[in-house]
């Protein structure tokens, strides 16, 4: 037996998900000491790179929520110091993160995502921005979701009914990012599922049905209680293996490594919808893919350190 | 290569067949008291976590700045508490708060012109908790609070816990406005609500930087004794003026119908907790019980401590040194926004902590602040002062924790995302609305 191998959290950045990444990286930090690891955390400052370089660790594992850590510029510059990664590499997070991208590229790979549109601000200027909230209207209907093209937590996103909230959910969108992705709402059974390689190939953990009183926003994914988690969803086989086998699809279509949690809603018709996928996925005490292991019957600890294992 | 792990367990992997019920991630949701349900953290809270990070420029934390105070002296002074009065120090005190420093509160309050006996003095953990105390001996569920327009966070949260409604009185430049009061408070009478407080800041308010005049001052004493009804004057700020000598207290002019809640939070040091509160014999016999009830006795190390600060130190000094560097930072403040929001509109406090900004027409200061927090600014937004969650055209500026450099460098910022959102508003013609009922505040350690 070998010394354990140590292991280098990232957590925290200067983004809007600081708080939410702070949790996570806290949670898993906490989760692989128990399972007898040595483990050091570390924000996204100025301190970091010398701290990689005196501690050389045998792998990082980067819980960076929104820009520098899930679009990947953080993992190119740990690529860059020599050291291994626990996640997807940095060219394969930077199309995953950007919501438009991926559902680009997953729709040419015959993946359903609902219909869209990607709208920087700056051509609303250009266009006028009536002309092109009426045209958004005319081509996907209502109701429609606006969120960010980047970024996680639901932050900047809003559900609108009536074509007289488009105005003022654009606005609070652009205020998290200069570009917007406005979205044909899609109803059915909401569910994440998520995907983890232990070094045998990518395999489904079972799919978390979300069901809230309203939308799916930050209040109700971080103070308990508003959401009911269902693990495993209520699923018939066929449609658990449905939406288990999009979410191995869209791992493997974006090239993404060791883990993964898909966004998709199963139509009633029974297509399944890809939303969206976080290759950074939340780790804290309310988030899915915990969840998700523990309906699989795994323990946290041992499942993180199997995820480290597998990364060396 | 990693060893095998193999999942177990009754779930295994396996879809259900059908679970009855899901989870709602806390076993405890059924029993949650009624008053616990506004106590649910917004987003807006956590795009504060960002503001300790040297990176950015916060102007939205009340933190006040210590970096003045000579530790070496506090220091020996510590020590000193330990050595000649250790046993007292670490033990039980009485539950109304030290008998010495109750003495020494009187002579702090005699710098406002107020006139009372040590007994009249309760000592609470911080003035927060004597708005606590005075909250939970006079107000029932369903009883109204009036309080200004805007109005201290802190303040909220605690008549939100005790089920009280607040009713806002507006004010202006010169602090609450008696006539709308007295509007207010008949209206109140006639609809049949029982009115148990007026709660006011009359000097250096939080967070609209304004002072009651002493003009207004007796008026407002006498409409809410016509009315019959108590006020509580929360005066954290008061010996924080930046011209002339501190007001003299609404507690200087009626004994009966006021409380008065002190601290020495911002004129010494938070981390000690120790406030107090005034008040007539009879409700401060209740104060005392309900503190007792809550906490049993303020810390009585704190208490040893700023009692012999204050007998052996420049407490004075200190204050006015404190003054002097805040007025600076106010000056910075009104500088900066000068020059950068030409737009906006401001209060010039004349002593405190804060200013109270409105934006140009239509713009939210709420959906703004993600674009402030990119930008490396951050202020907190209007709605935290309002029960009913209106305010979004306002935003709060704390000039106390950041040097006048930084001070200027984030205004100049703020100047920019204010710019870069009207020009937004302007295309979509999108307005400002009232946000949703969240705790949207940093919290206390945040600078």
């Amino acid at each position: 037996m070998t010394t354990s191998p140590r292991v280098a959290v990232l957590a925290g950045g200067l983004t809007h998900e600081r708080d939410v990444s702070l949790r996570s990286g806290r949670r898993v930090a906490e989760a692989l000491r128990t399972s007898g690891l040595e483990v050091s955390v570390h924000d996204i400052d100025a301190d970091l790179i010398p701290a990689l370089v005196a501690l050389r660790p045998d792998v990082v594992w980067p819980i960076v929520h929104g820009p520098t850590g899930e679009d990947g510029a953080v993992s190119h510059v740990v690529e860059l110091l020599g050291l291994r990664l626990v996640g997807s590499g940095p060219h394969e997070a930077r199309v995953a993160w950007n919501k438009p991208v991926a559902k680009a590229v997953l729709e040419r790979a015959g993946v359903h995502t609902p219909a869209y549109a990607t709208l920087p601000h700056t051509l609303f200027r250009e266009l006028g921005a009536t002309s092109v909230l009426d045209a958004i209207v005319a081509r996907l209907g209502l109701p429609l979701v606006v969120k960010p093209s980047r970024g996680g937590s639901a932050l900047g996103v809003s559900w609108v009914t009536t074509a007289d909230e488009l105005p003022r959910a654009m606005v609070e969108c652009f205020a998290y990012g200069d570009i917007a992705l406005v979205e044909r709402a899609v109803t059915g059974t909401e569910v994440a599922v998520s995907v983890v390689d232990l070094g045998d190939g990518p395999l489904a953990l079972p799919a978390v049905e979300i069901v809230t009183d309203g939308p799916y926003d930050y209040d109700a994914r971080y103070n308990a209680g508003r959401t009911e988690y269902f693990a495993p969803a209520r699923l018939t086989p066929d449609e658990a293996a449905a939406v288990a086998g999009v979410a191995l699809r869209v791992h493997h279509e974006l090239g993404l490594s060791r883990l993964s949690r898909s966004d998709l809603i199963l139509r009633p018709d029974g297509v399944v919808e890809f939303i969206e996928v976080n290759v950074a996925p939340g780790m804290t005490e309310t988030s899915l893919l915990p969840q998700a292991a523990e309906a699989a019957g795994y323990e946290l600890p041992a499942l993180y350190r199997a995820l480290v294992e597998a990364s060396l | 290569m990693s060893e095998q792990i193999v999942p177990h367990g009754p779930a295994a992997g396996t879809p259900s067949s059908g679970a009855a019920a899901g989870t709602r991630l806390d076993r405890w949701l059924g029993s949650y008291a009624q008053r616990t349900h506004g106590m649910r953290a917004s987003e807006i809270r956590a795009l504060f976590a960002v503001a300790n990070r040297p990176e950015v420029v916060s102007l939205a934390g009340g933190m006040p700045f210590l970096d003045g105070l000579p530790l070496d002296t506090l220091s020996e002074l510590a020590a000193r508490v330990v050595t000649e009065r250790g046993l007292q120090a670490l033990q039980y005190g009485s539950g109304q708060g030290d008998e010495r420093l109750r003495e020494q509160i009187l002579e702090v309050m005699r710098l406002q012109a107020i006139d009372a006996h040590p007994d009249d003095v309760v000592v609470t953990t911080g003035s927060q908790q004597a708005l606590d105390l005075v909250t939970r001996v006079f107000v029932d569920p369903g009883d109204v609070v009036v309080a200004e327009a805007p109005s201290y966070v802190g303040a909220l949260g605690v008549f939100r816990a005790y089920e009280a409604e607040v009713v806002h009185v507006p004010l202006d430049e010169h602090g609450l406005v008696p006539e709308a009061l007295d509007e207010t408070l008949t209206a109140l009478a006639a609809a049949g609500r029982r009115v148990k407080l007026i709660y006011t800041i009359p000097n250096f308010h939080n967070p609209a930087g304004v002072s009651l005049s002493l003009e207004r001052r007796p008026r407002v004493l006498e409409i809410a004794a016509r009315h019959g009804v108590l006020v509580v004057e929360d005066d954290p700020y008061g010996l924080l003026g930046f011209e002339g000598e501190p007001r003299p207290a609404m507690r200087s002019l009626d004994d009966e119908g006021v409380l008065y809640l002190g601290s020495f939070s911002k004129t010494f040091a938070p981390g000690y907790r120790v406030g107090w509160v005034v008040a007539p014999h009879a409700v401060r016999e209740k104060l005392v019980l309900a503190s007792e009830s809550a906490i049993l006795c303020p810390s009585s190390a704190s208490q040893i401590a700023i009692s012999t600060y204050l007998a052996t130190c420049d407490w004075r000094g200190q204050v006015k040194s404190y003054r002097e560097m805040y007025r600076e930072r106010r000056d910075a403040t009104l500088d900066a926004l000068a020059e950068h929001l030409p737009d906006s509109t401001w209060t010039v406090p004349d002593g405190g902590f804060y200013t109270w900004v409105r934006l140009p027409d239509g713009l939210d200061a709420k959906d703004m602040l993600p674009r402030a927090v990119t930008a490396r600014v951050a202020y907190v937004p209007g709605t935290a002062f309002y029960f009913d969650g209106s305010g979004a055209d306002h935003l709060r500026l704390s000039f106390c924790y950041p040097t006048p450099e930084r001070i200027r460098e984030g205004v100049r910022r703020l100047g920019a995302v204010v710019a870069a959102e009207r020009e937004l508003v302007e295309l979509f013609g999108a307005g400002s609305g009232p946000h949703a009922d969240r705790v949207e505040s940093p919290g206390p350690d945040l600078v």
